[in-house]
């Protein structure tokens, strides 16, 4: 059949990117309150000597209100499957290219100065 | 044949679509070479994204160089770290959340085509955001009054004899207090960028304001609202890490 191979090239007639969604206020209000939250935590916690927790739990922080930010401000949990796609993608980008050069320090001289 | 009978094997063309199905946009707004108004604002997001991208890659270097001297100098980072004034780090993190929550809301009132509520967001916003600067320059200022910027008249007097002002820390061996140094000027470095970016955003919120109060948003045309949005959550989320980073995670330096 050759409608099975048929390649939309505009990506028109089962458009994907179609639906368009507004965010509400109250659930704006909702992110606003668990930053609000994440953030007294977070300073709470930086006082509490929990030895090497702290940096882990300051960052965990961190990394959780990021991801809200980017899913609900920035509206990606209603975005395309490209859109998400892109941003995923540079943050995995970002980690490897992290991990990469920390393993090359790390193996080189690491704890020697 | 089948394929005559199938819409998707015609030639894509603008006259072979079928109209109902594929609805042309009559906005003003709407540039020929997009076939819907839905693509061509995924479009956008889509190079706006890409944007950001780079600038993770960009704040990202600078993240990485902290993690790296933080690990090498660790005592002189502690010790420097804990000069940071965290009450008006964390006051400043509250202000550039609720900077973003206004922008958020902005972006929902061009949305729901609210022109009067839309202006008044973006205000709200820029205002917000000249506050976090206003925290930032006091803070900016204290450094300069105890000599904790980088250059000439840095001093690490604090750091080698902190008894001497007050302050409980270790003393530091002269060498490795020379390394706050290093510390301030990437926390300088670090915020610096930050603010600057702050900065072009406030301006680029008056431009946006002046064009909202014209009622360019307020007709179905949000795009310039939302990819600055966009800029500016990612400009909060850099804050985000900034905060604990600098400021938080060094107040119990393991021994």
């Amino acid at each position: 059949m050759a409608h099975e191979t048929y390649h939309d090239p505009s990506n028109v007639t089962n458009p994907e990117h179609a639906d368009h969604h507004i965010v509400s206020p109250l659930q704006y209000c909702m992110v606003f309150g668990t930053l609000l939250l994440g953030t007294a935590i977070t300073v709470l916690a930086a006082y509490k000597d929990m030895g090497w927790l702290n940096p882990v739990i300051a960052l965990g922080i961190a990394s959780f209100k990021a991801v809200v930010v980017i899913l609900f401000f920035m509206h990606v949990k209603y975005q395309s499957k490209l859109i998400k796609m892109t941003v995923a993608a540079g943050f995995f980008t970002f980690i490897v290219l992290i991990t990469m050069t920390l393993s090359d320090y790390m193996s080189r001289a690491w704890g020697m100065w | 044949m089948i394929a005559s009978t199938n819409p998707a094997m015609h030639p894509h063309t603008h006259e072979a679509v079928d109209h109902a199905e594929h609805e042309h946009v009559a906005l003003p707004q709407h540039r020929h070479h997009f076939e819907t108004e839905e693509q061509q604002r995924e479009a956008g997001s889509f190079g706006m994204w890409l944007f950001l991208l780079t600038e993770i890659m960009f704040f990202g270097g600078m993240f990485f160089a902290y993690l790296l001297y933080r690990n090498w100098y660790y005592p002189a980072f502690t010790v420097a770290s804990n000069q940071l004034n965290v009450p008006e780090g964390a006051i400043n993190t509250v202000i550039l959340i609720t900077s973003g929550f206004f922008m958020a809301l902005g972006v929902w009132a061009a949305e729901v085509r609210k022109k009067g509520l839309l202006v008044i967001m973006l205000i709200l916003t820029t205002v917000f955001g000249l506050a976090f600067l206003g925290v930032k320059a006091d803070e900016y200022h204290e450094k300069y009054e105890l000599h904790h910027i980088p250059g000439a008249s840095f001093s690490t007097a604090m750091f080698t004899n902190p008894a001497a002002f007050g302050l409980k820390e270790e003393p530091l061996a002269p060498d490795m207090a020379q390394h706050t140094e290093i510390f301030f000027f990437l926390y300088f470095a670090m915020t610096g960028m930050h603010a600057l970016h702050m900065i072009i955003g406030i301006v680029i919120l008056f431009w946006l304001t002046w064009r909202a109060h014209r009622g360019e948003f307020s007709s179905g045309y949000v795009a310039p609202i939302e990819n600055f949005g966009l800029y500016w959550h990612f400009v909060d989320i850099v804050w985000l890490f900034l905060f604990p980073l600098l400021y938080l995670i060094n107040r119990h330096p393991l021994s």
